[in-house]
């Protein structure tokens, strides 16, 4: 990793729309081929970071950077075009409602092709392979019969199955899933999710699982991002930041979880809800549920710190665990 | 023990459905043959994936429908001897909250018209006695009393199921259906509802039918547990022993499917194959053999019954095994 330029950059990518600030400052990186889970709950930006790098976000969303750096390219200062011959070859993303990602008009077939040709062209029958190829790689039995199928005839699963043919289509290098598996069984999502690491092995892409599961998380991603507000506060190794969260909201969150609670009586919660958009403390944005807050929380901007184990943005950071 | 507060013997419901106009009507099973009891002041979980019945099971026992076959009584009474005011009667005491706070709070109605409706509808007492009832039902459930002014819109998830809860137990029901309460919510929201539905069942002695789809909530909650696969349980009994060792293979795949943060929780993954078969025409002999990993000959022939074994139901021919 060390001195290994990463395949993905940004720093200190804000989004606003309007006087809303969804994402605030945030630097990011993920290194070729590693999984990063990056966690929150709604409305900590985490959905709408990706859709920038995307380049999906629309009016009146404001995005800037100082810097959104993909494979060695600027992505800010790539025209339109460019942007898009990128985006969906190099970097594709699927989201969490296969139902309504899918077009429903269209045939599965269609939806594959329909990538394949806009990225790579070959000839019809070429790309009629190559969707059959896909099909099977993501585990759709009969894979001729299906192309002819259309969304609705179809389980959530198996459309999301598609969804990632289609991602995969032209051998992305980073696949962004946002919630890939919310919306399904939890035997589906976990038929999912080993798909999801079995491609990202085999074809050594570089995977970035937007989640609110920390389970999910736990059990799929090397290095995990939390974030709370549009902003970044904490990233740690997965087994470290399960194990010694540093920031007063992980460890919250963690808290929080059934799994943690069972046998106790009631579980720990946090008090207080997310702030929104005028209801935003001075000082650390997390003091007012924060079971460790002092005096300077409510004054201060806590800055991110970096370290050797991670990134943290707090003043009084829980210091248990190896240093 | 006294007298259960529910006691449900082979519930089924049965729809006729035809897929398109000119098709022959078809039976589909949503429940077949569901049996269980429920006292006051406990909680049993139902667990299952889309389609095993959870929700047909959530529409019989309010009364939403009736049964196509079996008996359910509710508080000793025989619901389909009963007659209809006998009924609206035993309706005040079986309520509801649903999955979605968003779609099941009227965006046009002020809170405290929603909290105080089941009691203009129920009772004949007077707007001041309603408006006393719902402020105290409010305060209740962690809102405040000048929340009674407010729409729906105004609040967060969390709160907005608040609401819902103070809904349900205005009419002072002994039965709470809570139809996946938590899961529309965030993690840091989820501990809190949870933590007031288990206040409110100390206080009020209530009994829940809890329906999920996760495990790890239901673990924290129930304290019986029903597994559902198609329309039928598959394992029923008290929590500890289901978790400890779960003697149906979907028990056992559905505990290993569920993603835990701790390392040490985490079992071998059996990742199923397949899907849920269709239950408009369910596999022959036991209805999860075809992503069974331990199905044998037997399974695909002879259909399983739920049998005792080791303090627990299991409809499973090789439960011994397992």
């Amino acid at each position: 990793m060390a001195g290994r330029e990463p395949l993905l950059e940004i720093r200190n990518l804000a989004v606003s729309f309007g006087p809303l600030r969804a994402v605030d400052g945030l630097d990011l990186h993920v290194d070729e081929g590693e999984v990063l889970g990056i966690v929150g709950e709604s409305g900590s930006g985490k959905s709408v970071a990706m859709l920038a790098v995307m380049g999906l976000i629309g009016f009146p969303g404001i995005v800037s950077a100082d810097l959104v750096r993909f494979a060695g390219t600027d992505l800010a200062s790539l025209d339109k075009r460019a942007r898009r011959d990128l985006v969906g070859n190099d970097v594709a993303m699927i989201f969490q409602e296969p139902m309504t990602s899918l077009n429903p008009c269209f045939t599965i077939g269609y939806q594959i092709t329909e990538t394949l040709k806009a990225h790579q062209g070959g000839t019809r029958r070429e790309r009629r392979e190559r969707a059959l190829e896909l099909l099977g790689q993501v585990g759709i039995p009969d894979p001729a019969r299906r192309l002819g199928s259309f969304p609705h005839q179809l389980s959530g699963g198996m459309n999301q199955r598609v969804m990632i043919a289609i991602a995969i289509a032209c051998r992305p290098k980073l696949l962004i899933a946002d919630e890939p598996t919310t919306a399904l069984d939890v035997t589906i999502q976990a038929q999912i999710l080993d798909l999801l690491l079995g491609l990202q092995r085999e074809y050594g892409m570089a995977l970035v699982l937007i989640t609110h599961d920390m389970g999910v998380v736990a059990e799929t991603a090397q290095r995990v991002s939390v974030m709370y507000a549009g902003q970044q506060v904490e990233e740690q190794d997965a087994a470290a930041l399960f194990a010694h969260p540093r920031h007063p909201y992980t460890q919250a969150l963690l808290e929080a979880l059934p799994e943690r609670g069972a046998g106790r009586a009631r579980l720990p919660t946090i008090p207080g809800v997310v702030p929104g958009l005028y209801d935003r403390p001075p000082g650390c944005l997390f003091n007012p549920r924060c079971a460790h807050a002092e005096s300077d929380c409510r004054e201060q901007v806590p800055p991110l710190e970096r370290d050797a184990r991670g990134r943290v943005r707090c003043l009084h950071p829980l210091g248990h665990g190896p240093a | 023990m006294n007298a259960p507060l529910l006691r449900a013997v082979d519930l089924r419901r049965h729809y006729q459905v035809r897929q398109h106009a000119l098709a022959a009507r078809r039976t589909l099973k949503a429940l077949d043959g569901a049996s269980f009891e429920l006292h006051a002041g406990d909680t049993l979980a139902v667990v299952g994936e889309s389609g095993c019945g959870k929700s047909t099971l959530a529409r019989l026992i309010t009364m939403i429908e009736p049964p196509s076959a079996g008996t359910l009584e509710i508080r000793g009474v025989a619901v389909h001897e009963a007659g209809s005011e006998q009924i609206r009667n035993l309706r005040r005491h079986v309520q509801i909250v649903f999955q979605d706070p968003y779609g099941s709070l009227n965006p046009r109605k002020k809170v405290g018209a929603i909290v105080e409706e089941p009691l203009r509808i129920n009772t004949r007492q007077s707007r001041e006695e309603r408006r006393a009832s719902a402020d105290a039902m409010l305060r209740k459930v962690g809102l405040r009393s000048e929340h009674y002014h407010r729409y729906p819109h105004m609040f967060s998830g969390g709160q907005r199921q608040r609401i819902a809860i103070a809904r349900a137990l205005i009419l002072n029901p002994s039965i709470v259906v809570a139809d996946e309460p938590v899961s529309a919510l965030d993690v840091s929201i989820q501990a809190q509802v949870l933590n007031l539905l288990m206040d409110l069942q100390e206080e009020l002695d209530l009994a829940y039918l809890f329906i999920s789809h996760g495990l790890s909530v239901v673990e924290h909650i129930a304290a019986q547990l029903m597994v559902m696969y198609l329309g039928r349980p598959v394992e029923q009994g008290p929590k500890g022993a289901i978790f400890e060792r779960p003697r149906h293979p979907y028990t056992r795949a559905l505990l290993a499917a569920t993603p835990f943060v701790d390392p040490a929780r985490r079992r071998d993954r059996v990742v199923l194959k397949g899907e849920l078969p269709s239950p408009l025409d369910p596999p022959e002999g036991c209805a999860f053999h075809a992503r069974c990993p331990h199905a044998v000959e037997r399974c695909r022939a002879e259909r399983p019954v739920l049998r005792a074994v080791d303090g627990r139901d299991v409809a499973c021919h090789l439960a011994e095994e397992i």
